[in-house]
């Protein structure tokens, strides 16, 4: 049936998914996160420490995180110039900045272009790119943030070792 | 006891909404209910659950499903903790007499003095069509488990 958002697997990696870490090998962890969650910045940094490979897919839930749709949707208007992976970062190094102005001037900091970044974070195509991500979780029974897949399986604690 | 079981129609019950009128079975008719029973409000894993809903309400409501969220706070509990969290979905109180409507429903944990997390999605004609209950109050049940009871109408 149409429009509904019943059970379905975690979809497999997709050529536009994002691979995060050191790259090195095949993903088996897949993420579903959002920007302004805390518990999301411990677990990257945890991601980091452990030199994982993920895949990161976004998960915002605006009454829980008013900002996250817009910080999703900063990092995939940066994907579209490059630079994916290097928002993501930034938006995880600083959770308390997600305002408008402050996605304007990380974009600066990166040396995008602020206009085309801006103009694209509004846009259907990113909208409709982050709505992927999330419905592909709820689908999958993702309901809170971090939720981790390994092998294709949900964990519901964040492993001792990644 | 346990969760009223597909089939069964659903029993009479009492709760309060937020205005403090009345909700009973007859609300129940012509159209697709879903009641959302969580133990507490203000508890942690109670908010993600609803804040998760509450996002994809709008496809909840394309499919023609109206949720209520049920617990044994009092109504006044029940609406700050939905201000707080920023959510429309409307709550019911089965503070007094405590929890006769979750007994009737068969989640009520007598231990606890709380609901158990369970899910129990009613037909316009009012006969249960589809229930769910946890194993403990952790387990989260996914907004897909809903869309699949949904989808699964005959």
């Amino acid at each position: 049936m149409s429009g509904g958002l019943g059970s379905a697997p975690l979809p497999p990696l997709a050529p536009d998914d994002h691979v995060l870490g050191s790259g090195c090998d095949q993903p088996r962890i897949v993420v579903y996160a959002d920007y302004e969650c805390p518990y999301c910045a411990a677990l990257e940094q945890r991601l980091v420490a452990d030199e994982a490979t993920w895949v990161f897919r976004h998960f915002p839930v605006r009454s829980k995180h008013p900002r996250a749709w817009a910080a999703a949707c900063a990092a995939e208007a940066a994907a579209l110039q490059g630079r994916f992976a290097e928002m993501h970062a930034s938006l995880y190094a600083d959770q308390a900045r997600l305002e408008d102005p402050h996605l304007w001037a990380r974009a600066s900091e990166l040396g995008l272009d602020v206009a085309r970044f801006d103009a694209d974070r509004r846009s259907e195509r990113v909208l409709a790119r982050v709505r992927r991500d999330f419905e592909s979780g709820v689908r999958a029974g993702v309901v809170t943030t971090p939720t981790l897949f390994e092998h294709g399986a949900m964990r519901v604690d964040v492993p001792a070792d990644t | 006891m346990s969760v009223v079981a597909a089939g069964t129609p659903a029993p009479d019950f009492t709760l309060r909404r937020e205005d403090y009128r009345r909700f009973t079975r007859e609300d129940l008719l012509g159209k697709t209910t879903v009641l959302v029973f969580y133990p507490f409000a203000f508890s942690p894993v109670c908010t993600d659950q609803l804040n998760l809903y509450e996002e994809v309400l709008e496809r909840f409501s394309e499919q023609g499903a109206t949720l209520y969220g049920v617990s044994c706070d009092a109504t006044w509990s029940q609406k700050a903790f939905k201000e707080q969290l920023g959510v429309t979905i409307e709550q019911l109180s089965d503070f007094e007499p405590k929890g006769a409507t979750c007994r009737a429903f068969g989640v009520y944990f007598e231990k606890g003095g709380m609901p158990t997390r369970a899910l129990v999605m009613i037909g316009p004609d009012g006969v249960v069509q589809w229930s769910w209950e946890g194993e403990h109050p952790g387990v989260l049940p996914g907004a897909n488990l809903i869309f699949d009871a949904l989808a699964a109408r005959a």
